[in-house]
Formats: structure tokens, sequence, C-alpha cells
């Protein structure tokens, strides 16, 4: 296993925001300065311990972390294998690992004495996770969604409402995730003076890729050191689901150097790969530009984005974040699908057996997982991140059982 | 010397600026585009931007957006983009054509591949809204290879240490960004324009267009006054919005919209 630590994963991105050919900052003029300004005020934030304070205390007593590392025994006990433990960001404020991320990020806004943040939603999860931190620091807040989106997450889009943000459906292209993140984008190239970009993954042009994978480290850093303490040693394989990829970065990027420890990202599989009805860049897309990066995209021959299928509107995704595209590249974690079919059963089955509801996106690792675990010895441990809880996906999930409620 | 390079100097010559219409090829159907480019140079134009439609125009308003959408529908491609230019050619072999668009339509055809059917076609600029100078080291000599100008934009947010990075980059013309803002937006301020272009001269010789704003005769002739072109887009494409199921009527609009231009410019 000596070839991965030959890689200096310290290394990227690269001054420039390269993952190897990946990443970088693709995005009109207008935009180039004001993503200069952010990148040197982080580099200097990011090295400052009385900033990394405040982001700590914030994730202490605010967001609630550290938050547990669990062994779900009944249902390592009927895959009958490896032990599978969940990393529980479902507990974490708001319900999902993405407000790590925005109380970073409305740190840095706050330091930049920005009045306005904007944010893209796809599942409404990074909308909600926005909104808080704007009506705990008293900062404006509207949020793009893809008016798809708004039908299929209500609960979430009275969630922000409640929170005082303005919810900006978009009709455009897709009417999903890109689309909104393109509406976002164009917002900040008018309002780039008084505002602030909450990026709700690791893709964007540089160096929102970087700093939202530090803000996300923190998932990786507990798990890390909470199975040392649990299980007395490194879990054997760690298990994401990747829809622009932020929980797993999270939780694999402080494991990188471990070569011990196999990483699974398990991408949106939809009604099947072969049926090209998916939201699977990695495992079926090729390498292009969009919102700013090089990444693995999903485009025709012609070079257009093409719409994407997935149960859970968070991974309905056609890019990743570019640092994926590169680990994928050198081999260093493996990319995997699970279905809409294989995530609704997964979620069904976590929430019987355990009494855990996960959300639709978190399904999708829970379901791999499973697959994985069987093929292991009971010495062995499989993390799951759990990234979300499932309360947002009663009603499709309903839906899909023929019950309105 | 290049057509563009050719275009400024006789403008130059005559004490004239360039006028500079956008439009989206295929929009409102694939037919159209070509007919369109004549009555764009028969009414007055000197440089063309045709735009090569993409299905997430990031740093386009909602006029250039649904042109994209109206060519999209019919499918029309790069690979079509080129053979549009290539007929354009047969009967004008003068006026140069600059093609505009995102990047992934480009890199998906491949950098090199690109640049020669595009020279073959006898396009004379490229410029890609989403390849900041930083990102374009690559991409530039294989395009400039083929003797094809790469345009640059420029913005009221670009600093004079990157003014003088991309212009160094640039050739053909700099396109300055007259707003902070999507294309279609209105509020130009030319005195603020003016001050700009002050500096950017200062870094560079390259002829300035600048965009965004223009709308009619007096905001064509006003950024004239201070520029060496003007570029108009999303008021001619609104025509083909507006007239979309009868493509002879847009033509006629943009040509009058184009006519106006042209003389509140020359007056």
């Amino acid at each position: 296993m000596s070839e991965f630590s030959k890689t200096d994963y310290s290394a990227v991105p690269d001054v420039r925001g390269h993952f190897g050919p990946y990443g970088g900052r693709f995005v009109s003029e207008t935009l180039m300065e004001a993503l200069d300004d952010l990148e040197k005020l982080y580099r200097t934030l990011s090295a400052d311990p009385a900033f990394q304070a405040e982001f700590d205390r914030d994730l202490a007593h605010y967001v609630g972390r550290p938050s547990p590392l669990y062994l779900a025994e009944r249902l390592t006990a009927k895959v009958g294998g490896a032990q599978i433990y969940l990393k529980r960001e479902d507990l974490n404020h708001t319900g999902a690992h993405k407000v790590n991320n925005t109380v970073g990020q409305a740190l840095l806004a706050k330091h930049m004495g920005k009045p306005r943040v904007i944010a893209e939603t796809g599942a409404g999860q990074h909308g909600v996770a926005t909104a808080t931190v704007a009506a705990r620091l008293g900062l404006r807040c509207q949020v793009y969604m893809g008016a798809d989106d708004v039908k299929r997450q209500s609960l979430n889009v009275y969630r922000m409402k409640l929170l005082g943000a303005e919810v900006i459906p978009v009709t455009s292209g897709s009417r999903t995730l890109k689309d909104a993140m393109n509406e976002a984008m164009r917002d900040w190239v008018t309002n780039i003076d008084d505002t602030f970009y909450i990026i709700g993954t690791v893709a964007g042009p540089h160096p929102y890729p970087q700093l939202v994978r530090d803000f996300q480290c923190v998932i990786g850093r507990e798990a890390r050191e909470q199975c040392l303490i649990q299980a007395g040693r490194l879990p054997d394989a760690l298990v994401a689901c990747v829809g622009g990829g932020s929980n797993a970065i999270g939780l694999f990027h402080p494991f990188l150097n471990d070569d011990s420890v196999k990483m699974y990202g398990v991408e949106a599989g939809g009604h099947g790969i072969s049926t090209g009805e998916h939201a699977a860049p990695l495992s079926a897309g090729q390498p292009g530009v969009l919102h700013g990066n090089r990444t693995y995209l999903m485009s025709d021959e012609a070079g257009q984005i093409i719409e994407t299928h997935s149960v859970s509107a968070g991974l309905d995704y056609p890019g990743v974040g570019p640092e994926h595209s590169w680990l994928k590249d050198i081999g260093r974690v493996e990319y995997v699908d699970a279905t809409d079919e294989e995530a609704l059963t997964a979620f069904r089955e976590l929430t019987r057996v355990e009494g855990i509801m996960p959300a639709l996106e978190s399904s999708h690792a829970v379901a791999y997982a499973m697959k994985l675990a069987a093929t292991m010895r009971p010495d062995e441990i499989v993390v799951v991140n759990l990234s979300g809880r499932g309360d947002k996906d009663i009603h499709t999930v309903a839906g899909i059982d023929g019950i309105s409620i | 010397m290049s057509r563009i390079k050719n275009c400024f100097t006789a403008l130059q010559a005559k004490g004239r600026k360039a006028l500079i219409p956008y439009v989206t090829a295929g929009d409102p159907a694939p037919e159209v585009t070509l007919p369109l480019m004549h009555d764009l140079v028969a009414a007055g134009a000197d440089i063309i931007e045709l735009g090569i439609p993409f299905s997430d125009p990031m740093a386009d308003g909602p006029v250039i957006q649904l042109a994209m959408e109206r060519a999209l529908a019919h499918h029309v491609s790069l690979a079509q983009v080129l053979d549009m230019v290539r007929r354009f050619r047969e009967d004008d072999d003068k006026t140069p054509v600059v093609l505009m668009g995102y990047l992934n339509p480009i890199e998906r055809m491949g950098y090199a591949r690109f640049a020669e059917a595009a020279a073959s076609a006898g396009v004379d600029g490229v410029l890609t809204v989403d390849l900041p100078p930083e990102e374009a080291t690559d991409v530039s000599p294989v395009f400039k290879a083929q003797g094809l100008d790469t345009i640059f934009l420029l913005s009221p947010t670009t600093t004079k240490e990157r003014a003088r990075l991309i212009c160094e980059q640039a050739s053909g013309y700099v396109y300055y960004v007259s707003l902070k803002g999507v294309t279609g937006s209105s509020a130009l301020n030319v005195t603020e324009v003016a001050n700009r272009l002050d500096m950017l001269r200062t870094v560079t010789d390259l002829p300035i267009g600048v965009g965004f704003g223009i709308r009619d005769g007096a905001s064509a002739a006003a950024v004239a006054a201070v520029a060496d072109g003007v570029v108009v887009g999303s008021v001619l494409v609104n025509q083909i919005a507006e007239h979309a199921s009868q493509p002879e009527l847009a033509r006629k609009g943009i040509a009058a919209i184009i006519g106006e231009m042209r003389g509140a410019m020359d007056r």
C-alpha cells in the first residue's frame, strides 16, 4: 500500500487551486478580484489561531459537535460481516453536515463585512443551513433553488422562510441544483460589493473547494479519533455519498495518509447507470468545465450539460468536487454507485433496524456499506457517513408508497 | 495581418469606431443565422460576435439564456456554428467573426481540433467567457498557432496589474464589460467607463470594445466617443425573442437598431 504514501495530500490544491488537472478558477473576469480577495482573507484566517478557536467554539456550542460515532449493532448483525459504525452528522443542528461549512463561511462573511449572503440549494439542507447562520448573525439571505426542487422539498422551503430567508425559485434550464448555482453566480457578479456567496459543496472556483473541504474535515478528524478510542484501531473502510462531495471529502481527507483505510464514494445511480438516468459523473462522465472548475461532468458529445436523475435532490447534480476527480484518477478513492431502489431499501432498513431515519442522500452510502460489509470479516470496521436526517424526505418516500400525507 | 486588425486600422484611418453586434448562433432557428449575419453587415456592423449556444450560460442574463435555449431546442452544436461561419465566408471575406461562448463545448471538441476547424471555417477570434488568462496559458498558444485572436474580458473590478496580465495574452481587441452584472443589465455610466478606459490605455495599445448596457443610438454614440468599439447584444436578441415565430420581422428590427446606432456613432 506504499503507493499512496508517496502522494503529498497537503500539497493540493496548488496556489492556483488545481488538484492535478482539476479545479482552478473558470469564471468571468468580474468575479476574479472577489475570488482573489476571498483567497487572501482565507489564507490569513486559516492560519490564525483566534479564527480557528472562534470556528471550533461555534461547532461545539452552536452545531453541537462532536457528533457521535455509533456502532450499529443490529444492522451489523443483520448484514453479517464487518462492524458498521455511523458517523452521526444527522444529529448536528439543522440535521445535516452542511452546517459545518455554513458556520465557517458565515465567519468569513462577517470578517469581510458583507451584510448579505446568497446560496444555492438542491435538497434544501444547504439553504436551511445558510438561512440559519444568516439569522444568527443578522445577515440578509437569499437562497436560489430550482423550481422543481422547491416543489419536492416544500418542508425545507418553509423552514428557510421561517428563518427569514427569501427563497427564489429558478425556472431556467433543468430547474434543479445546477441551475440554482448558475443563478447564484449571476446574482453574485451583480451584487459583488455587498454580497458573500456561501457555496454548499466542495465545487466552484478556487478557493471554494479548498475552504469547504477544510471546514468539513472536522467530520473525519473526529471520526478518526473516535474510532481509535472506541474500537482501538483505525477503520478498514470509509463510505460516503457523493453529489458535490462535501460530506465525503470531510470524512475522507483526514484519513488520506492512512494507507490501510480504503475509501468508497457512492454516487447516485438513479434508475441504473446503464439507463443513462443517473447522477454519477465519476462513474459514467468525463472531464469538462462547469461552475468555475474543471472536473468530471455529465455532458453530451457537443459539450452540453445533460440532465441528471436521482431520487435524492441533494445528489441530483451533473458535476462533482474537483478533488474527487483527482482522487479517482490517482486511485486513492474508489467511486461506486447505488440506485434509487437500493437507497430506498437502505432508508427503510436503517429506520426499522436502528431507529435512525437517514436522508435519501445518506441512504446511498448506507446501501453500499451494507453490500461492502457483507463481503468483509466480523473483525473489520466500516465507517459510514450518515450525512443527514431523513425527515425532509418523508413526503418523497410516502409518495413512492402511494401515500399522501 | 488579421481581419480584426485590418478592420480597426481601416476604421481608425476614417476616424470611426467599430460597431460589434452579438447574436446567438441558431437563434431562433439554424437557418436564420446566415442571412442575419449578412443583414448585420449591410446595416453597418464592422465585426460580428457569434454566440456558441451552451446549456449553462452562467455570465448571461435572461435574454441571452433564452436565446441559447431556443438554439439548443434545435440541437445547434459547435460544429454547426463553425459551418455557419464557413457559409458566411462564401459571400463575405472581409467582416471579422468572433466566436463568443463558454469553455466546455470547446474543451469537449478538443482545443487543437477546434482551433484548426475554426481557422479553416474563417473564424477570426475567440472569446471564452469562463476562461480567464490564468487558466488560458495552455489554450491561447493553440489558438494563436492557427491565427485566431484571443479576446479577453476586462471588468470594473479588474485591477491595473491584472489588466496588464490580461492584455499580454490578448490579441485583436479587448472587451471591457461596462458594469458589474450579467448581459442585458442596464444603468451604464459613461463617465465611469471613460475613467476606466484611461487607466486601461496606460497598459495596452489594443483597441478596446465596450459592452453591457448599450441599448440605443444615444448610448452607442456616448460609448463610441470614448471606446474603439461598441458591443451590443441583448437589445438585438430581444427582437428575436419578440418575433421568434416571424424571423423576418426580427431581422428587420435588428437591422433598424444597428442602422440607428451606426448613424448615431458616425454623426
